[in-house]
């Protein structure tokens, strides 16, 4: 055994220059803090985005876009074929998770304070992943075509609807038409599986790029420690120590994923009619929440202006802000960095308490 | 057109008034006829005196007695109610002659029935109206005014309890209850203008309208016969005729419910069939019950049997279809149906067993990767600690 | 799986030799029964199920041989039953075959030429208008392709 893999590296050797690559393996570090923990999220996101790949390409042998045979072929897949029910409620469990996991990944490193120069590209395409991620979701959450995702998509495209100039076009380049119809779920399903992807394998190649040219970050705080007294740096090796570390993770992650399909497997619910009226109480994926349930209760007019364009207006600075957050970061005039804690804190309170709140509303 | 009558009459009281909001919604006065259509008089003098002369036909108020011939006196010329709507019927009065109202009036009863009694007439209606006291929701009420009043009854010597049976029977939950217009009421059965009792010969010509089934079945068995023999009206004898309440299955058969017992005795040729109808019918409820069970089980514990509850469907189909042919009364019949109604709850049974067997199935899967997972992660820390250790 | 460990001092020491097998015997367990135990489902996933699929929303009612002129047959649309008619002349019409008044599934009356309900004796004609009885609304009718031997039904499709 180990004489076929010394000559299968033999054949590598000759070609490319394996031992400066094991040598440039080896340099990789990872620090080792309080902190540390923490590190593990962005891998675990990347881990969850494998798994969406893997399960969605298997997802794709089978389901068919098209009003009329979309939820039928998920009804096939949940029904007839083999470990169908398997497939796919990981994928939508793992959607979910994916999308919890990104947002936790953001805000460690907004309080570890990673996103500080010179990796302010690592936070910008970091933060144009979340919103990827979120453009994944949303497109992929109509693709069973059922009642739920029929209406929420209807819902949800129109609250870009209210952005003035941009509004109507944005809409009629979501939906592709006026109202919802087959044409919005061939659209989706184009943006779910074809524009979404090879953005964002662009974005996380050069996110993960970036990375290895950086290395990793250290709180500042740590930094300063460190610096005054050397000796106490503690560094593991990526390869093998952290990877081990990772891979732990990652199983537990897959065991978790495999409870959650068979344990509560993922509903197909009702065949979309678009002649029916919105069941009561619709409301998006529990990432939308916040924002759903905040325009909800802004009041129509606020200064005299459409309350509900306010609202999304407000979304969008926030989205903005978060964009250009290393370049908030600063010592001059005055040090920001208590006051992006205060905000990122604030706001992660926001976040959960609509969330709740627009959980148990009816 | 003038109606000047209205002018004074809305304003007095009853009984010789008559308000001008009920007077409009009167299906006679929105076609333009004015209150001497009836009572005679001439409706466009303002002078009391002229209005009602003699010399304008006055006729005062007109008697019971009086109003089929005064009704008919319009309604039974063809002629006449073309102009107002062609697709009228003009025999009303002809089939009123008929019925043992009509009979009644001839011989000069002025308690039964005349066509305002049932009519209304100042506020009268289209019966198509739903506030008219003889659409189909409002018939059974009218009639019950004086069918459901004993003392009015007397003289006639016939019960007077129909309208408390029929509000138990399973057409009045239809028709008051679920809004089914086709459902039957009085007239339905009866007749309306010709309002006869169906004869006991002709009470399964009356249901068979509808029960087509049932009838075709009932002629062709024992019972026809023997019922004809001993003068029992059909259908009636084991359904009533007004408190026809829902059939169960406990209706056939010896048991302490079954209307067989009436009639038949323990051990006898009849006996054995009720009972072994009745076996048969319990026996295929009960295998659907079950085997819906299980499939309700099934899918709240996750699994998708939409397949097999849709084919539980044609089970239930079956068991209709038994039900219907117990009026045969040979429990061959029944058996052809029951049997096919098991056929397909051996299938959705089997079909929610191996909905169960698929979830124990990805249980235990899911226990063995777990397994597999905890496994490798002990090995994991292990491997990382050795690793560590040097 | 090899230590990537360049600093190794001693020679390996022999206590510690077995423990060392035991966990890569565990860890290599593991890690096969878990890969396992992932691919068995997608490997069997990738193998299409014996059943044909619910393709579509045209359902094949029927082949031509099966039904005369003047004949009916009852067959399944989607999650109902549903009534494919061959008229006289050799038209196909298609409807549902529930009865609108109370569910019952109706039938074709060759004598009548028209759909009845046994039921309660509604009758449907051939376009599955309401024509007398109880029934309230007529059958919904059915969109009827021929292709080759095959009689397709399926939704009539919106304007």
């Amino acid at each position: 055994m180990s004489s076929m893999t010394n000559s299968v590296r033999h054949w590598l050797e000759e070609r490319f220059p394996l031992d400066d690559i094991k040598t440039l393996m080896e340099k990789k570090k990872v620090p080792v803090h309080r902190y540390s923990y923490w590190y593990f999220l962005g891998g675990m996101t990347l881990f969850l985005f494998g798994v969406q790949v893997l399960t969605g390409a298997l997802l794709l042998l089978y389901y068919r876009p098209g009003a009329d045979e979309a939820f039928e072929s998920v009804q096939f897949i949940m029904t007839q074929v083999h470990f169908g029910w398997l497939i796919r409620s990981v994928h939508s469990w793992s959607a979910n998770l994916l999308i919890f996991m990104a947002f936790a990944h953001l805000f460690s490193v907004l309080f570890l304070r990673s996103y500080r120069k010179p990796r302010e590209l690592t936070w910008l395409s970091g933060i144009l992943l979340l919103f990827l991620m979120l453009g994944f979701g949303f497109s992929g959450y109509l693709l069973p075509w059922n009642t739920l995702s029929y209406f929420a998509t209807k819902v949800g495209t129109e609250i870009p609807a209210q952005i003035p100039i941009i509004g109507r076009p944005t809409l009629l380049f979501l939906r592709g038409g006026e109202d919802i119809t087959g044409s919005t779920l061939t659209r989706m399903f184009g943006f779910h599986v074809a524009i979404l992807p090879a953005i964002a394998t662009l974005l996380i190649g050069l996110h993960l790029a970036l990375i290895q040219w950086f290395g990793m970050s250290v709180p500042p705080a740590l930094e300063a420690e460190w610096r005054a007294f050397p000796p106490e740096k503690r560094e593991v090796r990526f390869f093998p120590n952290f990877v081990l570390r990772e891979l732990m993770a990652w199983y537990v992650a897959l065991g978790m994923l495999g409870a959650l399909a068979a344990l509560f497997p993922w509903g197909l619910g009702v065949k979309a009619d678009p002649f029916a009226s919105a069941p009561a109480g619709i409301k998006p994926e529990w990432y939308f929440l916040f924002m759903f349930q905040t325009l909800k209760l802004i009041p129509a007019k606020v200064v005299g202006m459409d309350g509900e364009m306010l609202g999304i207006l407000a979304f969008g600075l926030v989205g903005a802000v978060a964009l250009l957050l290393p370049f908030l970061d600063r010592e001059k005039p005055f040090n920001t960095r208590r006051w992006i804690s205060g905000l990122a804190c604030v706001f992660l309170g926001y976040m959960a308490v609509m969330t709740i709140y627009g959980w148990v509303a009816k | 057109m003038k109606d000047s009558c209205l002018d004074c009459h809305s304003n007095l009281p009853e009984p010789l008034g008559v308000s001008a909001e009920t007077y409009s919604q009167n299906i006679h006065a929105q076609k333009g006829l004015t209150c001497a259509a009836c009572h005679g008089g001439d409706a466009s003098s303002d002078d009391p005196e002229k209005a009602m002369s003699g010399a304008a036909g006055w006729k005062g108020k007109v008697e019971r007695k009086q109003v089929p011939e005064l009704c008919a006196s319009c309604h039974s010329k063809a002629e006449l109610m073309k102009k107002y709507n062609p697709g009228l019927r003009v025999d009303q009065f002809q089939q009123y002659k008929t019925s043992v109202h009509g009979m009644k009036w001839a011989k000069g009863d002025g308690k039964v029935a005349v066509c305002t009694d049932c009519h209304g007439v100042h506020d009268l209606r289209p019966p198509s109206d739903p506030r008219s006291k003889v659409h189909p929701t409002n018939i059974a009420t009218t009639c019950s005014h004086c069918h459901a009043d004993a003392e009015y009854m007397k003289p006639y010597g016939i019960k007077t309890d129909q309208f408390a049976n029929y509000e138990q029977s399973v057409h009045h939950d239809a028709m008051v209850v679920r809004g089914d217009l086709s459902a039957p009421t009085c007239t339905t059965c009866h007749g309306n203008h010709g309002a006869t009792p169906p004869g006991v010969a002709n009470v399964t010509a009356v249901c068979s309208n509808c029960h087509v089934f049932q009838a075709q079945l009932f002629e062709t068995s024992p019972h026809k016969d023997v019922f004809a023999a001993m003068v029992l009206p059909g259908c009636v004898t084991c359904h009533s005729n007004h408190a026809i309440k829902h059939p169960t299955d406990e209706m056939i058969g010896m048991g302490p419910k079954a209307v067989c017992t009436n009639c038949h005795s323990q051990g006898d040729g009849g006996a054995t069939q009720a009972e072994a109808m009745h076996t048969q019918l319990t026996e295929l409820a009960t295998a659907i019950s079950s085997s819906e069970e299980l499939l309700g089980r099934a899918e709240r514990q996750g699994m998708e049997v939409s397949q097999a509850k849709l084919q539980a469907a044609q089970a239930r189909d079956a068991l209709l279809k038994a039900r219907v042919s117990v009026h045969a009364f040979r429990d061959s019949e029944v058996k052809r149906d029951t049997d096919a109604g098991l056929a397909v709850t051996r299938q959705t049974y089997a079909a929610g067993q191996k909905a169960m067997e698929e979830w124990k199935f990805r249980r235990v899967g899911l226990g063995l990767s777990v397994v597999a997972i905890a496994i490798t992660l002990v090995g994991l820390g292990l491997y990382i600690r050795n690793l560590e250790q040097n | 799986m090899h230590s990537a460990s360049g600093t190794s001092t001693a020679a390996p020491e022999p206590r510690n030799a077995p423990r060392r097998q035991f966990v890569n015997i565990l860890l290599g367990t593991g890690l096969v029964a878990s890969a396992a135990s992932f691919l068995y489902p997608i490997l069997r996933y990738l193998v299409p199920p014996k059943l044909p699929d619910l393709g579509g929303d045209a359902v094949l009612a029927a082949k031509t041989s099966e039904l005369k002129p003047n004949t009916a047959k009852t067959f399944r649309f989607g999650s109902r039953p549903g009534l494919l008619v061959e008229t006289v002349s050799g038209e196909y019409h298609a409807m549902s075959a529930t009865c609108t008044h109370l569910g019952c599934t109706v039938q074709y009356r060759p004598d009548l030429r028209e759909i009845w309900c046994a039921c309660h004796n509604g009758i449907y004609d051939l376009n599955g208008r309401n024509i007398s009885g109880p029934p309230p609304r007529p059958l919904e009718a059915f969109e009827v392709q021929v292709r080759g031997d095959d009689i397709f039904v399926r939704r009539k499709q919106e304007a």
